[in-house]
């Protein structure tokens, strides 16, 4: 497996949640044919729930992108989110990370169920928010509690017109109203209609606007630094459990020592982590 | 025993064979042979590419040409498919949907290349896409488009061909996915009702003039092995439409709200298994439709007894036009009344029916009509459901079908001695492909694309595009030329697959037993077994696809499924991009030895040479045999109907070594 990751900051990270049939994928189609042309490689991650009493999953379907089928500029993997709870799949990060090294921009497409915004949010560079012309007013936005992590925001379906306005300027208004920080208070509102391909340049454009100023503002850094932490801290918790993290010395000690090795690559730093809680287990027996 | 003299015998409905295959030419011939023994009406099978928009030698079309249906390209191809066939006296059937409008405009110009005149042309385009999109395939282009493309059929036809039937709004295909009476009758009458409100919407068509219309509308309905429920699904169907033909659109005349129907009999039912027996299906399932006068058909066309093994040659379809002749003209059949009326079995039955698919309707008409039921996938899942259902039942033997899951034990059938299908003559795509490139070269270039400008610009600014697909056909404007304008135009559809991810975990001992065996796999292999289904070429066959997915995942499997008329380089890039442990490809149009093994050199040149791989679908013996030489390690067909089974020989295949290639 790769040994370090890609030179800083490398592919875009771009995560794409939102309602089921919001037109997430239908979206990822018409990105891929706008990207294509102008020579970027895509690479996509589907993350779709598992089902909790089989263990099977159906994947695919929610995956209509066909602009690339047999392009090797454009790669499509699905996966079941098994790990957590309408939560993402530790596999999902390995994907990105493993796919960041070699593809232009890493898609990840998610169904969005309130909670799973943080998840994704801690995956990718600049987070998506996929709605849909009459999908709620302002209160409801917030009660989803959707509105806390998404950079930018578009409301699809544009072509359904006025009704899809009125869920734009609903959008708008509660980013406003919520509890949001400062970087965040001029996040977009675009209109998009995904199956006409309209719109899709303007949230390109977006998305690389919000990465261009998190480099600019030095915290494109801090984000994936955060995001690592995040996921390695899971990843550990997952194989060993409260008790094991413990033995290490706590949440913050790991915390410490994932920020202190930011150079080495995630999986490096996963497998001798993941050594040293194995041997601070052994001794406490 | 004869039939008094003095009887009165109402006259028959008319009697079809769904046919066509090769060439044109082939076709005509077996047209004409059909017709001297007695069939009264030509149903035309177009091929694949055909029915989906390509020439013969597109790409897409390899190894689908003339298989399962003729194959039309332009004007003389379908001149030479009525050659010496009297048009102005014909009633001509054309299953074509997504391009019938093309079709017909061919039709037309053929008619017109030899002296008939299009006003007196009957027949009937099939052209219901919203049962494309649910069951049979063959749309194009997305839904809103086509159903603009009905209209202007609809609208051209009823002052032009005014015998004409421009759209048979289909319920057999929903049956054939696993519909239950109740969607059948729901769902094909919100498509009856999106085309009618959009028609009226035309501000070409007069509002005077929607009785008409609404007359011409006809239907094409399934009649299933239990009769008894059917006879009353189309009184139910009956009763429906002559109320919401008078309280939506207002026609007062009783005869233009008649429910207008033909039919084709089950074929999902019909067995791979002891094939002899199907005939006994057929005749109870042709009783259906023929029984209540009142509710009789007009039309009747019925598959072979070799149905489930492929395609069905001459004698065969004789066959079965025998048992519509002995049904007419030998039993009494037609001597009566409505031999129902006045019993109160039927007449509850049919309410109950017409309740419950009333309610059905106003789900749908509530979400949007139809094209909203058809993004949403709402209607799709719901006969992917159904027949989930019935799969789960067949296997759990809940119901019986003879032969199968009861009474297996039987005699080798003497009609499976040597030949018992069609072989398409092997040589006919070539044929074909020849004649296209010499049509091509022969034909005017400017008028060609003059053409082919004209229909850019009248379907950009909203017109009727009959009158210029019509000057098109003349012109020598291709079926595959005609249809990638409008595909640049519209653009095309993948349609939702209808296989959700429901919670669903039940099912039988047999099935936790191979649960636990997936999962002790996921073990050993580090993660979970995941699996694609593929399914390659124009094969619109859905059904074996989605239950084996359905099961798949109910056994704990991880499922890759995107749905059907996928390129063979797509389906290997998905399995490498995917990281499956198994590829399982469906092919149920006979064109799998091309197929299947263009899918295998795809693997090796993607370095996946050692993946295992499985096919399921109709597959003769001597072709299983090889696939499996070729490398395929299993192959099922529709006499493998116990899904468990199915999946715990995949952990086998995925289990044992690779054989050493
Ligand atoms: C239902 C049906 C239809 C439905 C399909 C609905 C749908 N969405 O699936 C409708 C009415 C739309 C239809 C249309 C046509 N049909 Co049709 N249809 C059938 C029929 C009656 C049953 C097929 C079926 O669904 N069976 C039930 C499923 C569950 O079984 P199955 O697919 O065989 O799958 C089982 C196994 O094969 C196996 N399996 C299958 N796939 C896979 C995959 C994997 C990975 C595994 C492990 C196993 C597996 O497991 C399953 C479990 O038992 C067959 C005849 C018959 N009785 O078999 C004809 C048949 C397949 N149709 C045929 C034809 C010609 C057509 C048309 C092309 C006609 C035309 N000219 O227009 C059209 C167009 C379709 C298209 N776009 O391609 C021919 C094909 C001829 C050939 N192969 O030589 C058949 C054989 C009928 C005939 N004798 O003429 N059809
Ligand atoms: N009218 C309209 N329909 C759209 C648009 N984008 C997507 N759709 C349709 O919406 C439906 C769902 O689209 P998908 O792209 O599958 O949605 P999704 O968000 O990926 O759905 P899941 O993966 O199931 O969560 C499909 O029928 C699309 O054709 C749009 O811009 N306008
Ligand atoms: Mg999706």
């Amino acid at each position: 497996m790769l040994d370090r990751e890609t030179p800083f900051p490398g592919a875009a990270r771009i995560g794409l949640t939102g309602a089921p049939g919001a037109g997430k994928s239908t979206l990822l189609d018409a990105l891929v044919r706008e990207l294509r042309p102008k020579g970027e490689t895509v690479a996509i991650v589907a993350v779709d729930p598992s089902s909790r009493t089989t263990g099977g999953a159906l994947l695919g379907d929610r995956v209509r992108v066909r602009s690339g089928a047999s392009d090797p500029g454009v790669f499509i993997r699905s996966m079941a989110a098994r790990d957590q709870l309408g939560g993402l799949a530790e596999s999902a990060w390995s994907a990105v990370v493993i796919l960041a090294a070699a593809f232009d921009r890493v898609f990840v497409e998610t169904v969005g169920v309130g909670q799973s915004e943080s998840d994704v949010a801690a995956l990718v560079d600049t987070l998506v928010y996929v709605a849909t012309p009459g999908t709620g007013d302002a209160l409801q936005f917030m009660k989803a509690g959707i509105l806390e992590y998404p950079d930018v925001f578009i409301v699809n379906k544009a072509d359904f017109g006025a009704a899809a306005k009125r869920t734009a300027s609903e959008l708008r208004g509660s980013i406003n109203l919520g509890d949001r920080g400062v970087s965040h208070t001029e996040a977009a509102v675009i209109l998009t209609s995904a199956s006409a391909g309209e719109g899709i340049d303007e949230l390109v454009s977006a998305i690389d606007a919000h990465r261009q100023k998190l480099i600019d503002d030095d915290a494109l850094r801090e984000r994936r630094l955060r995001g690592r932490e995040i996921q390695l801290l899971g990843a550990l918790e997952r194989r060993y459990g409260a008790f094991g993290i413990e033995q290490f010395g706590g949440r913050r000690a790991l915390r410490e020592h994932v920020r202190q090795d930011d150079s080495v690559s995630a999986f490096a730093l996963l497998a001798r982590l993941g050594l040293e809680i194995e041997e601070a287990l052994r001794k406490s027996h | 025993m004869t039939a008094p003299e003095n009887a009165r015998r109402d006259s028959p409905w008319m009697f079809r064979t769904y046919s066509g295959h090769s060439s044109a030419r082939a076709s005509n011939e077996l047209y004409r042979t059909n017709l001297s023994k007695g069939q009264t009406g030509l149903s035309v099978a177009f091929d694949l590419p055909t029915q989906t928009g390509y020439d013969s030698d597109h790409p897409l079309a390899r190894g689908e040409v003339g298989k399962v249906g003729v194959p039309i390209s332009h004007v003389d191809d379908m001149t030479a498919l009525f050659k010496e066939l009297p048009l102005e006296k014909m009633n001509t059937s054309m299953t074509i949907n997504a391009n019938a409008a093309w079709l017909l405009a061919l039709y037309v110009a053929t008619a017109e290349r030899t002296g008939a005149d299009p006003k007196k042309l009957q027949g009937t385009t099939q052209n219901d896409i919203v049962k494309e999109y649910l069951s049979r395939g063959t749309y194009i282009f997305p839904p809103e488009a086509s159903l603009k493309l009905i209209s202007d059929i609809v609208a051209y036809t009823v002052d032009s061909i005014p015998k004409w039937n421009p759209t048979n709004i289909c319920s057999y295909h929903l049956q054939e996915a696993g519909a239950t009476p109740v969607q059948e009758i729901a769902y094909a009458l919100a498509t009856a009702i999106s085309v009618l409100d959009l028609v009226r919407s035309r501000e070409d068509v007069p509002e005077a003039a929607i009785p008409r219309i609404v007359g011409r509308i006809s239907f094409f309905l399934n009649s299933g092995i239990r009769f008894i429920e059917e006879i009353c699904k189309v009184r139910a169907m009956a009763e429906l439409w002559d109320e919401i033909t008078l309280e939506r659109y207002g026609v007062q005349d009783a005869k233009l709200r008649r429910f207008r129907y033909g039919v084709q009999v089950n074929s999902l039912g019909l067995t791979e298994a002891q094939p002899e027996n199907n005939v006994i299906r057929i005749v109870l399932e042709a009783l259906g439709v023929t029984l209540s006068k009142n509710a009789r058909c007009r039309a009747l066309q019925l598959p072979a007894w070799n149905e489930a093994l492929g395609l069905p040659r001459p004698w065969d379809q004789q066959w079965s036009l025998r048992i519509q002749q002995i049904l007419a003209f030998e039993s009494d059949l037609l001597e009566h009344e409505d031999i129902f009326d006045g019993s109160h079995v039927i007449v509850e039955k049919t309410g109950e029916l017409k309740q419950a698919a009333r309610r059905e309707l106003d789900v749908v008409l509530e979400m949007g009509g139809t094209v909203a039921a058809i993004e949403n996938a709402y209607m799709k899942q719901r006969l992917v459901e159904s027949q989930t259902a019935r799969a789960r039942a067949i296997e759990d033997a809940e119901i019986t079908v003879v032969g199968v899951n009861a009474y297996t034990n039987a005699e080798p059938s003497p009609l499976m001695d040597g030949q018992w299908i069609l072989k398409v003559d092997e040589s006919a795509e070539q044929e074909q492909v020849e004649r296209l490139v010499e049509f091509r070269s022969k034909r005017n270039r400017a008028d060609v694309e003059s053409a082919v400008q004209n229909l850019d610009d009248v379907l950009r600014n909203g017109g009727n595009i009959m009158p210029a697909s019509i000057r098109a056909a003349h012109a020598g404007v291709t079926t595959g030329e005609w249809a990638d304008v409008l595909r640049s135009l519209y653009g095309e559809f993948r349609a939702p697959t209808g296989v959700v991810a429901t919670e669903g975990s039940g099912g039988s001992q047999a099935t936790a037993n191979t649960r636990d065996r997936v999962h002790r796999l996921a073990d050993t292999l580090g993660r979970p077994l995941k699996i694609l289904i593929g399914k390659p070429g124009l094969d619109g066959h859905s059904n074996g696809a989605e239950q084996i997915a359905v099961k798949a995942r109910n056994v704990g499997m991880e499922v890759v499924y995107d749905g059907i008329r996928l390129e063979p380089g797509e389906i290997a890039a998905s399995a490498r991009d995917e990281g499956v442990h198994l590829v399982g490809l469906s092919i149920l149009s006979g064109s799998h030895c091309v197929l299947v093994i263009d899918v295998l050199d795809k693997l090796r040149e993607l370095g996946l040479g050692d993946l295992p791989v499985v096919v399921g679908g109709i597959i003769p013996e001597e072709d299983a045999n090889k696939l499996c030489q070729a490398g395929v390690r299993r192959v099922y067909t529709p006499k493998d109907f116990d899904l468990t089974r199915i999946m715990s020989d995949i952990v086998d295949v995925v289990e044992e070594p690779s054989p050493a290639a």
